[in-house]
């Protein structure tokens, strides 16, 4: 199968600061890539230079065909096909969860607004929030706005999701939540790169595992690599963080 | 020189006149307004002579006493216009410069103050700027900029009283015009500013309770 | 439309325009300091003193700050010649523009004086530290540390404001304008000057306040962070 998303050799600087030292890997359509890593590591600037959030400074990025490192990158286009949730949620606060949800369709994808009302409350079916249409975001607790923010994405209909430790400001039982709701994207065939903190979610939903350190890929390879982990300091990243 | 105590008629002239400062302020406001959107967005615009010429601008109202900037207007609307222009016309002009190179300031201020990650947020939405920023951005900046700009509007109808440098008839010319028929300046100015008292604090006290109630919304 | 701009006219009064400067910059530096001071004591017992104290600075800092100063400006004035004594203009304008500069002072210390946390205060205490010094080392100087930036503000305004006394024929560098465009005919031309004068020094004031925040407060110099 052809990837979706294949980085070669990316760098990426903050001033002189090299945060992203060569990295290289690729994700499959319906794939689940999960990255790991000590907090520092380069993670979500990876992330970032995916959607063109961030400049890179060289290797290359290819995503659903487009190449991030063009200057003449079609970003809107680039949007149209990838969705991206955040850790702080970013919701809009003005906004209720549907016209959050109905903003981008019927601005981005001239969509008339009944149609654009039906889509929303279609994928708050999808997460679970069918009856909170018409609430504002800080009528919601954070897993429900999380579980919002996705709904978001998926209006958009995007082709991949990014998720930026989207859990790491919940308590564990709204984390659960989320997951819950990542896992049946993950079963229904999106393709999804996510950081996260969540080893056992890794585990069992991703198809591939990246460790990485120090900005580049340390070590990679299925699910199970956590549990025999080949370098040091994989090992001690595992065994501390469980 | 007749003298005659300050009388009920005069309080009816300063009253007369305070529609003025009124009106004055209204047109100050309006016109800086408009400028003044246009200016803070030209600050924060994505091209740099755009940013450049703003930022310039801002500098210039800001660094010069608005009492010059009358004078200014007034003697240049004579030379290059004619002698003949009523001086609302430079009174206007000029307290719509100074309120809007400080509204554009004050507003940039509140744009910013929108955290980065809803710019963010709106930006992998694949929104356009301008629905970024019309959408997302502003709705939550007006929010934030209604206390300062409530605040601000004190500052122009207090500075209003400046155009009567340049002869315009508002509440502190009207009150320069009774002393100098009954010269009795204390009276006439305490009363005079006890008008404006009365236009200000309560203007003083909305932006106080909406700072409050924006304060008490944002915990 | 063909009016020619005639700058060298003014030159014969540069002396008068800088004599104006100098008296402009010592009637803002007096009421900058003695509005400095009075506002800060203001704050002070607005925070902590009896409840009467709070009403009388409340009603001071609202009554100064919704009347213009022109109007404030001509009640000095003429106020303290109704009491009997007289004044020279300037004395006249320093003080209106004391009193009114104080009260915007106090309502900006103020606003420093409760940015300080309570826990500030207990932590000096358990140093068994005197009510003075815990009040002068850990409430009045980062107080006025953090807010240092909008009395810069406030203070380069009041320069810019002080040519409002003018209007009561205190001698300071707009009326040495009006008085030089009334013997050259060249207004416009005069304000132009006097316009650029004041910009100048409003940027020399901001230089000003930015170099002694740098001595007095070190730790923002150590820090790096900008003032
Ligand atoms: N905007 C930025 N400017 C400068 N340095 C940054 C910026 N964003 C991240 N960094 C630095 O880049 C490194 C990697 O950050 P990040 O990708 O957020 O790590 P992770 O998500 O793995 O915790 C960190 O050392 C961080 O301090
Ligand atoms: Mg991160």
């Amino acid at each position: 199968m052809s990837p979706i998303v294949k980085l070669t050799d990316v760098h990426k600087y903050f001033g002189t600061y090299k945060v992203l030292e060569g990295v290289t890997f690729e994700v499959p359509r319906g794939g689940v890539a999960a990255i790991i890593g000590q907090s520092g590591s380069g993670k979500s600037t990876a992330l970032r230079c995916i959607n063109a959030l961030e400049a890179i400074q060289g290797g290359t990025i290819d995503v659903c065909g487009h190449a991030i490192q063009d200057p003449e990158l079609n970003r809107r286009a680039l949007r149209c096909d990838v969705g991206m949730v955040f850790q702080s949620y970013n919701l809009f606060p003005h906004l209720t969860v549907e016209q959050n949800i109905m903003l981008a369709p019927t601005c981005v994808k001239l969509m008339r607004k009944p149609q654009a009302r039906d889509l929303a409350h279609q994928v708050l079916a999808q997460v679970g929030l069918a009856e909170k249409a018409e609430h504002y975001p800080e009528q919601l607790s954070g897993g429900q706005q999380q579980r919002v923010a996705i709904a978001r994405s998926l209006a958009m209909k995007p082709k991949l999701m990014l998720f930026d430790e989207v859990t790491s400001a919940l308590d564990p039982q709204l984390t659960g939540e989320v997951l819950k709701v990542m896992e049946e994207l993950a079963r229904g065939g999106m393709t999804m790169i996510l950081v996260t903190h969540e080893m056992a979610f890794a585990r069992k939903v991703a198809s591939q595992v990246i460790y990485m350190h120090k900005g580049t890929v340390w070590e990679t390879g299925s699910g199970t690599m956590l549990d025999s982990p080949r370098t040091a300091e994989l090992r001690s990243f595992v065994n501390n963080g469980l | 020189m007749t003298t005659s105590a300050f009388s009920i008629v005069h309080f009816e002239f300063l009253c007369w006149a305070a529609l003025w400062t009124i009106g004055l302020s209204a047109i100050a406001l309006v016109g800086g307004s408009l400028l003044g959107f246009v200016i803070a967005l030209a600050r924060i615009s994505s091209n740099k002579s755009l940013r450049w010429a703003s930022s310039l601008y801002i500098q210039l109202v800001q660094g010069t006493p608005l009492l010059v900037l009358l004078f200014l207007l007034y003697y240049g609307i004579a030379v290059f216009v004619g002698p003949t222009i009523p001086s609302i016309v430079a009174a206007g002009a000029g307290l719509t410069i100074y309120a809007s190179g400080f509204l554009a300031e004050i507003w940039r201020g509140c744009i910013e103050a929108v955290p980065k990650s809803q710019w963010e947020a709106a930006e992998c939405l694949a929104l356009r700027r301008s629905q970024r920023m019309v959408h997302v951005i502003l709705p939550q900046a007006l929010r934030i900029a209604t206390p300062p700009t409530v605040g601000f509007v004190v500052q122009v109808v207090k500075n209003t009283s400046l155009a009567s440098v340049i002869g315009f008839i508002e509440l502190a010319q009207a009150g320069k015009l009774i002393n100098n028929s009954i010269f009795e300046p204390f009276t006439v100015f305490v009363v005079v500013a006890a008008i404006y008292f009365g236009i200000c604090f309560p203007l003083s006290a909305w932006s106080r309770t909406l700072e409050r109630t924006l304060n008490v919304a944002d915990r | 439309m063909s009016y020619r701009f005639d700058f060298l006219a003014l030159l014969p009064y540069w002396r008068e325009f800088l004599w104006g400067v100098l008296l402009t910059l010592q009637i803002s530096a007096t009421a900058t300091v003695s509005g400095f001071i009075i506002g800060t004591i203001c704050a002070i017992a607005r925070a902590d003193g009896s409840p009467f104290i709070k009403r009388l600075v409340a009603t001071y800092v609202e009554v100064i700050r919704n009347t213009p100063l022109l109007v404030q400006v001509f009640i000095a004035y003429f106020g303290i010649a109704t009491l009997g004594v007289h004044v020279s203009a300037n004395v006249a304008a320093s003080i209106a523009l004391t009193v009114n500069v104080g009260a915007y002072t106090c309502e900006i210390v103020r606003a420093g004086l409760q940015s300080i946390h309570r826990s500030q205060m207990e932590a000096a205490e358990c140093l068994a530290l005197s009510r003075t010094q815990i009040y002068w080392h850990v409430v009045i100087r980062p107080a006025i540390e953090r807010v240092y930036p909008s009395l810069t503000s406030q203070y380069v305004l009041l320069m810019l404001a002080s040519s409002i006394t003018s209007q009561i024929s205190a001698a300071e560098l707009t009326a040495a304008a009006n008085r030089i465009q009334s013997v050259t005919f060249r207004s416009f031309e005069t304000y132009i000057a006097v316009g650029f004068i004041y910009l100048v020094l409003s940027f020399v004031v901001r230089a000003a306040f930015a170099l002694f925040g740098q001595t007095v407060f070190t730790r923002r110099r150590k820090l790096g962070t900008a003032l």
